[in-house]
Order: C-alpha cells, then structure tokens, then sequence
C-alpha cells in the first residue's frame, strides 16, 4: 500500500496531494502540466518535497518532520519516464543489467534474459540505444525498470511511443508479471484509453490537485462518453 | 638543449596533470550533481587562478608556502624541508594554477549530459562514485581528455608561478620556459629559438593528437 501526503511547489506551479493506493494497479490521470510527473518524482525520491510523508507498505520513505529521505536507488522503487533515457554508451542488455549489481554474473545473464523477453525484446540484447526506434527503446526501458524486482514501479506515459496492438499486448503481459510478483503500480497518463484499458483504480489530477479518486468507469466516465461519441460520430 | 629541464618540465606535467584530474573529477562533479548555493561560491574559487596573475598567485604560495606562516613551518617539519624552491612546491603551485583549466571542461562535459540519464540511474541505485565513473565520464570523454591536455599543456608553458616559488635551480625547479626566459636574458636567440620551437611543438602534437581522436570518433559516429 502506497500512502503519501506531499506539498511541493516549482516556481509558480504548486502540487498539494494527500492520498493513499491500495490497488495494485493505480492511474494518475490529467492534462499535461496538471503534476503527474512532479508527483511521480516526489514518490521516486529524486525530489523533495516542501512538507510530507511518502511511506510504501508502511515503511516511511520520505518524511519531511523528521527530515527522512531515502536515496531513489534504496526505495525498492523503479521508474520508466516518457523519455527512455537509455544509456547511450550501453547496449541494451548492458542498460538491463545497469540496476543488478548485486547480483552475480550468471543470475545478472540471467535476470536480463528474463526481462527482455517479458517485454519482447530478446532480439534486441546487443543493439546500441541509437540503433533502437522509440517503441523498442520504451520496452528496454521498462525491462531495466523491472531487472532489480521493485515493490513500486512507476511509468510515466510508458506506452507513448508503441503502436495500439503492441501496447495491448505488453500491458496485459505486464499486468500478469505484476501481479504475480505483488508489484504495485502506478501509471500517470493523459489519454484516457490508456486509463480505461485496465481496471484501475484512477486519481484524477488537476492543477496540482486530487480531484477524484476511484474506478476508472467512476471517475472516467465522461472521458468514456467523450471518446465514444468520437467513435460513433459520422465522417466527414 | 636543455634536457635536464625538458625532462623536470614533462615530470612536472605529468605529476600535476595526474593530482589535478584526482581533484577535478570530483570536484566537477559536485558542482554539477550537488544542490545549495554554496557550490557557486566552490566553482568561483575553483576558477580563481584563471583571472589571478600568475606572479601575484606564485607570491601568494611563495609566503604561505614559506617559513614565515605556520602553514609552511607545519609544512616543513612534515616533510624535512621547505615547500618553496622545491619540485614537490613546483608541483603544488601548478595544481592550483591550472585546477580551472581541468575543473571547466570538465563541468561543461558532465552539465551536458542529459539530466534524464542521471535520474535513471540513481533510481537504479547509483551512488555519486558509480554515477560518475559508469555515465558522467564515459558520456564526457572528450571533456576528460581536454582537461588532459590543457592541464597538461598548462603546465609545460607555466612561467610566473615557476618563477615566484621555485627560482630557477638546475634539476629541481628549472623548468622550459625558465630556461627559456634564461636564454633571451642572455641574448642567446639561437639557443632561445630551439627552445621555444620545442615547447610549441609539445603543444601542437598534443592539440593534433586530441583533434585526431575527435575526428575518428567522429567518422566511427556518422559509419
């Protein structure tokens, strides 16, 4: 259970949230500059906030009263961002491999195997990141994400570069992957589909506000109507 | 020619250009890593020695180094003898010189690597030392290896600081450009012009050995 309470402000923008995921699989949904990536830096620890508390499966992350904040790499969290950022210098098993220093070579070789094909991306094992096009570098992102077993994965519009069929089909291997190993996760995306596509539980965000919290078909059900009537109107 | 001071100024360069990279490297990559307005006031001092005049900053050592401070009486007591007119005081003295000069491009390599890749990788459980040896350095070679050359090539062509804190002692302090200075006092033009001819050329087989690199990575990027 992810449990956080955050005030943080950059420049004029100020995010105020105070919320708590039981769901394992959770969608921060808003319009861009609403604060879904501030939000999700703030939960990955790679900033900090003015006040709160961020504590995963009751253990406190970050708490700003008693001047608590556990590095990004020690919070048994993973993040994908929108962009890839894949080390350039590395291929792509390499890039897998980056976050499982801890473990030996042979279950390292191993691990990264594992991850590539759950992202269906064996073949690309020793392609260079320039070499790779956007989707493909997504789905190395989101192995090395996973390579070091975090308890809270978050991505970031991590299927913005995959076509509709490959991302219906990644999530739904994806969505098993994590449950079985007890992953929470959440995503923060602004296109509504992507919402909709999982039963998810969905946090409404806007201007920096939690407007809703709920089940997608609650909390989405304008979006819903908006996108059917998208569908269903005649051409032209 | 002058070989024994040929060969004190390419000990000279070696041995600072080796302590200035074990300085700047961090140092660098605090400046651009770490938060606080604090860093500001460290990349100033850093980049002092670049707008100081080479004698003012050669007699600043030279009192500070000497016996009338505590720190250079402290100095020679550990060490047995005096930090001035020595190669070991040569060498902090041209540490300090040319710290700008493998600190800058060193700052302006590692700023210029994307910031995405920092994150990605302490969220992947990179300390400051792996985040600086496993991307910073590898995605800023070329930075690396201008703070080298610079560094080096700094230091071979040093003359004021040399002056003030080592004087001009056969073996021990009497580097190329002192032998150099030497001979134009002397009028001996000829001597003078070999000598200069030579101090140009280490730095443009340097400069040509760097501009080569570039160039090969250069053609192995756009194969």
């Amino acid at each position: 259970m992810l449990r956080f309470s955050l005030d943080s402000r950059c420049g004029s923008f100020h995010l105020h949230v105070e919320c708590t995921f039981a769901s394992d699989w959770t969608v921060i949904f808003g319009p861009s500059g609403a604060g879904k990536s501030t939000l999700l830096r703030l939960l990955a620890g790679l900033d900090h906030p003015i006040h709160g508390r961020v504590a995963l499966d009751g253990r406190a992350l970050t708490e700003t009263a008693i001047g608590l904040r556990t590095p990004p790499g020690h919070r048994q969290t993973s993040l994908v961002s929108q962009q890839p950022a894949l080390f350039p210098h590395l291929n792509a098993a390499a890039n897998v491999a980056y976050g499982l220093r801890s473990l030996d070579r042979a279950a390292r070789a191993r691990r990264v195997d594992e991850m590539l094909d759950l992202v269906g991306a064996a073949e690309l094992a020793t392609r260079r990141p320039h070499d790779l096009s956007g989707g493909q570098a997504q789905r190395i992102a989101l192995a090395r994400a996973l390579a070091p077993g975090p308890r809270l994965l978050l991505l970031d519009e991590p299927f913005s570069a995959l076509d509709g069929v490959a991302s219906d089909a990644l999530l739904v291997r994806l969505q098993t992957w994590l449950r079985d190993r007890k992953v929470q996760t959440v995503v923060a995306t602004h296109d509504a589909t992507d919402a909709l596509a999982t039963s998810a539980e969905v946090l409404l965000l806007r201007d920096g506000r939690l407007t809703a919290l709920g089940p997608a078909t609650q909390v989405l059900a304008s979006e819903r109507e908006r996108l059917l009537s998208r569908l269903q109107a005649p051409r032209g | 020619m002058d070989w024994q001071a040929f060969a004190l100024s390419l000990r000279l360069a070696t041995v600072t250009t080796a302590i200035l990279l074990a300085i700047a490297v961090p140092l660098s990559a605090l400046i651009v890593l770490g938060r606080g307005r604090w860093l500001a006031a460290v990349e100033a001092l850093a980049t002092l020695p670049m707008v100081l005049p080479p004698t003012v900053l050669g007699f600043f050592l030279l009192v500070l180094l000497g016996p009338r401070t505590a720190v250079g009486r402290g100095i020679a007591a550990l060490l047995g003898h005096p930090l001035a007119f020595s190669f070991d005081g040569l060498v902090v003295g041209s540490v300090i010189y040319s710290l700008p000069f493998a600190v800058q491009p060193l700052v302006a390599g590692f700023a210029s690597v994307d910031a995405a890749l920092v994150d990605a990788a302490r969220v992947l459980g990179a300390g400051p030392v792996r985040l600086v040896s496993s991307i910073l350095i590898p995605l800023a070679r070329r930075s690396l290896l201008a703070a080298v050359v610079l560094s080096f090539l700094h230091t071979i062509g040093e003359f004021g600081v040399v002056l003030m804190l080592g004087g001009d002692i056969p073996g021990a302090t009497r580097t190329l450009s002192i032998v150099l200075y030497d001979q134009v006092e002397n009028f001996d033009y000829a001597a003078a012009g070999h000598t200069a001819l030579l101090l140009l050329g280490l730095s443009a087989l340097a400069l040509v050995a760097v501009y080569a690199t570039s160039q090969k990575r250069g053609r192995a990027r756009s194969a």
